[in-house]
């Protein structure tokens, strides 16, 4: 019986691993804790479906293993068991359903106070983009993207013009306060994933991708680049500073605006234009 | 009606020499079946060398040939395979890889898995040796057809591993060939690599077209008298409905590859929109990245199915047959595998979750995708109802089906998990998806293909494969591959992502060094142990003992030829006409423990056999 042994080994050290593992869900530092009760809300009725079924295995391993002098019993069908298993199992999966439906519901559906913040991707880095006093972000294109213009703003946008500029693949947030990340890429798909925040959502060229979160403990967090994108794919890292309101607030007074950039190179190009001309 | 009679008793007279002279008092009401609709078709016979082994029309030689080129591809993935566990165990060892080197192997792992093994063997392979045995036909309905099917097949097998060899190499752009990338600057074998790729996939589903016709028709014109449908083996239910699948979603994958050699090579932009790189915006606008991952997914959702349902067709045989006991729950099982068939056609978005498609299609694609869950449990209910108060042989082939049920069932329940919209968010592109996929459609298959393999070897060459090499070969493979895949769940709840080619030192990716370490030499030992399997096959064919008729008193029609192995024609003079399903295991007042499908109710009169 040397088969029904190992196989139960199996089950009795998959549950010991589960138990012992030193390789765990990575600290959450964002609302959505709801997506960790959910997944182990899954882990303990599926798990219990798993060892259930297994052990079950086992059980008819031990008991009817092969004898020349006994048969099988003959029952083609069983409609009242399985009519039984049908129902159990149904419920079973809306129970697991349901919770997943609503956290959806919250995941796509963005408090009003988020702040909005701009993610542009390319092959291979991020930088990012605040709306200015104004509270709105300036529409882009990528044909405008220039030096002098690294988010592609449209120039004729109101908006656009306060618009705080990180050319920086590291971005700071304040804690506490919903953020919308809005996601858009320049050339293929990206990903911006910070596993300690739990969500994530493609960058996709062409159009404008969203999710959002609150961060809600103060750190240094790292940047992943989810969806492959091509051979610098593992080197894409960024980085994200959770702050508090004060020290956030500091940080946001620092950033260049816009308007400010924009500005800046004009001068270059005058300081430029003088070279020539002396030249 | 009396010539029918007449049939009916010369053939019984055939088909209880067989059965030991156990010839009952014939009933002629009850042993009527409905006479043939069809005349008997005329076979081409080969007539040389070539036509015999290579232009082939013989639908075995066919499964042979496919089976043989499938495993060719398969190993060239399992070395790929290593080559990548090499890298994520022991990167100072794989001082020869660059990142595009382990890309590529990742794509083409990928790819060979999923299309070219998995997809050819199941097929191409099991369905062409067993759906004209098992259904009592004397061949595929177009045998020519069939033949073209493998050589098409062939090429294209051939044009994927021409892509090893050309400038730039293969294509690393990851086996779903995700647009913009996959065919930009950036990624390797952008350039002939992937053109390559597309070409060898619209070959393959050429070819599988032509198969699939032939499977798909044979299985509804070609059964022999009596062969009804809900007579037919599970293993012919679950090929018939993944060809159709195949037929339904192989479309969608040839259109995508057709847009995408235009957008590579006529710049047009089916899947391109404005793009800037290295500073310039290319040719390219307008065309959408997302509608390219609807297309490959409405393809690779069944896809998927077409590996799992003749898997879970073949083995809901290999237990009822080694359990000594009919499958439980025969006509669930049947309707099962049509509505998993079916729904699996409503949840490719699944694959999407945050792919930054209209997040409002989650709820629609998690509802369709946990029903799947339903279906699929009663199968594995049924499976495990099938062991229950069984009569269980546990030999090498049995042991395979226990390995696929915990495989499967654990795979399973991890679907349950990214199937679930929310749950999916932080889980999905890390290594919670590699370790489920393989799982359930690596690992989970490939146990019933050995079983298989155990299984109908004697029937194909005639010869018992040995036990003790089985078990080895089982057992390594069983506990390397479990140990690979279950604590590689765990690294995906850390956050670690799929498809690095360095983990660099972020801190929660430190601590996995160990595990990666682990995981990889596991993945030695199982990939090694595989050859096992080679060293048993030749060793059998050289001194292996020769198969009785039947070695493991099953009752479906493959076993009931007129010689082993089958010769072109499978039956001799007459088909056999068949009077039962295949699951008559240890009937009360039988005298065996099983009651073969061509056995007339007359043969078996005073038995509490229920009619089917």
């Amino acid at each position: 019986m040397h088969a029904g042994i190992i196989f139960l080994l199996v089950i009795v050290g998959s549950i010991l691993f589960h138990i012992f593992t030193p390789w765990y869900w990575t600290d959450i530092a964002s609302n959505w804790g709801g997506m960790d009760s959910t997944i182990t809300l899954t882990f303990w009725v599926g798990g219990g479906v798993f060892v259930a079924v297994c052990l079950f295995m086992v059980y008819c391993l031990f008991r009817y293993s092969h004898k020349e002098d006994r048969r099988a019993e003959y029952k083609p069908e069983d409609k009242k068991l399985e009519k039984i298993l049908t129902w159990a199992t149904t419920l079973g999966v809306c129970a697991l359903l349901a919770p997943g439906l609503i956290i959806w519901n919250q995941y796509v559906n963005v408090p009003k106070n988020a702040l909005e913040v701009d993610v542009m991707a390319w092959q291979w880095g991020w930088q990012y983009r605040l709306p200015g006093a104004d509270g709105k972000l300036g529409t882009t294109q990528v044909r405008n993207i220039a030096d002098n213009n690294p988010f592609g703003i449209n120039p004729d946008d109101p908006f656009g013009k306060d618009d705080v500029m990180i050319e920086s693949d590291v971005i700071n947030l304040e804690n506490n306060r919903p953020v919308k990340i809005l996601l858009r890429s320049v050339d293929v798909l990206h990903n911006w994933y910070v596993p300690q925040f739990r969500s994530k959502m493609d960058a996709v060229p062409g159009t404008v991708t969203f999710y959002w979160f609150e961060p809600n403990k103060v750190g240094e967090y790292e940047v992943l680049c989810a969806e492959y994108c091509g051979v610098g794919h593992y080197a894409m890292r960024g980085g994200v500073e959770v702050q508090d309101k004060a020290d956030y607030e500091v940080w946001l007074s620092e950033q260049e605006t816009f308007e400010q950039l924009s500005a800046r190179y004009e001068k270059l190009n005058v300081v430029d234009g003088n070279k020539l001309a002396k030249k | 009606m009396s010539d029918e009679h007449d049939n009916n008793k010369s053939y019984q007279a055939q088909s209880s020499e067989v059965l030991d002279g156990s010839a009952g008092s014939i009933n002629p009401d009850m042993d009527y079946v409905r006479p043939a609709e069809i005349p008997e078709q005329d076979l081409y016979h080969a007539h040389s060398f070539i036509e015999k082994w290579i232009f082939c029309q013989d639908a075995k030689v066919i499964g042979v040939q496919y089976f043989l080129t499938a495993v060719f591809t398969g190993i060239v993935g399992l070395i790929l395979s290593w080559l990548m566990r090499l890298q994520l165990g022991f990167p100072e060892l794989a001082g020869f890889m660059t990142a595009e080197h382990y890309y590529q192997f990742v794509t083409m792992h990928g790819m060979i898995m999923v299309v070219y093994f998995l997809t050819a063997l199941f097929l191409g392979g099991f369905g062409n040796y067993l759906i004209p045995l098992m259904v009592g036909a004397r061949d595929m309905v177009f045998p020519y057809v069939n033949m073209l099917s493998f050589w098409m097949f062939f090429v294209a097998v051939m044009v994927l591993m021409a892509s090893f060899f050309v400038p730039g190499g293969p294509t690393g752009a990851g086996w779903t060939l995700y647009p913009p990338q996959t065919i930009l600057e950036g990624t390797p074998g952008s350039g002939t690599g992937i053109l390559l790729m597309l070409i060898s996939l619209s070959l393959f589903v050429i070819g599988f077209t032509m198969g699939g016709l032939n499977y798909m028709i044979t299985i509804l014109q070609a059964r022999t008298r009596g062969m009804t449908l809900m007579r037919m083996p599970l293993t012919v239910w679950g090929i018939f409905t993944a060809t159709v699948l195949a037929m339904l979603a192989f479309p969608a994958l040839l259109v995508s590859a057709i847009m995408m050699t235009l957008d590579k090579v006529l710049q047009t932009s089916f899947f391109m929109p404005t793009i800037l790189k290295a500073g310039e915006v290319l040719e390219y606008g307008g065309g959408s990245p997302i509608l390219f991952q609807h297309l490959f997914w409405f393809f690779g959702h069944p896809e998927v199915y077409i590996v799992a349902l003749p898997a879970f067709g073949i083995v809901s045989d290999l237990i009822s047959v080694h359990a000594r006991k009919n499958i439980f729950g025969y006509r669930m099982m049947v309707w099962a595998i049509v509505g998993i068939g079916g729904l699996s056609f409503f949840v490719w978005a699944h694959h999407m979750y945050v792919s930054g498609m209209n997040p409002w299609f989650g709820f629609f694609f998690a509802t369709t995708t946990l029903i799947i869950a339903v279906p699929t449990a009663m199968k594995v209910y049924n499976w495990i109802l099938t062991l229950w108060r069984g009569n269980i042989r546990i030999n090498t082939v049995m042991l395979w089906c226990l390995g696929f049920i915990v495989t499967f069932v654990n795979g399973g329940i991890t679907g349950i998990f990214l199937g679930n919209v929310s749950v999916d968010v932080p889980l999905s592109d890390t290594y919670f998806v590699v370790a489920h996929f393989h799982m359930v459609m690596g690992i989970a298959p490939l146990m019933v293909i050995m079983g298989a393999v155990y299984h109908w070897f004697p029937l194909v060459a005639g010869k018992m494969l040995s036990e003790t090499l089985g078990k080895w070969h089982f057992w390594i493979t069983f506990l390397g591959a479990y140990s690979i895949y279950f604590p590689m769940h765990y690294l995906g709840f850390i956050g670690v992502p799929r498809r690095y080619f360095e983990m660099y030192d972020s801190p929660y990716m430190t601590s996995t060094v160990g595990m990666n370490e682990f995981i990889s030499v596991a993945a030695f030992i199982v990939g090694a142990a595989q050859f096992i399997l080679v060293f048993n096959i030749i060793k059998t064919l050289k001194t292996g003992k020769k198969a009785e008729q039947n070695p493991w008193k099953a009752n479906s029609l493959e076993w009931y030829t007129s010689t082993v192995p089958p010769e072109h024609g499978n039956f001799g003079e007459r088909l056999p006409v068949v009077h039962r399903w295949p699951y008559d295991f240890s009937v009360p007042g039988a005298k065996d423990d099983f009651i073969p499908q061509t056995t007339a109710p007359s043969e078996v009169a005073n038995t509490e056999v229920e009619k089917t």
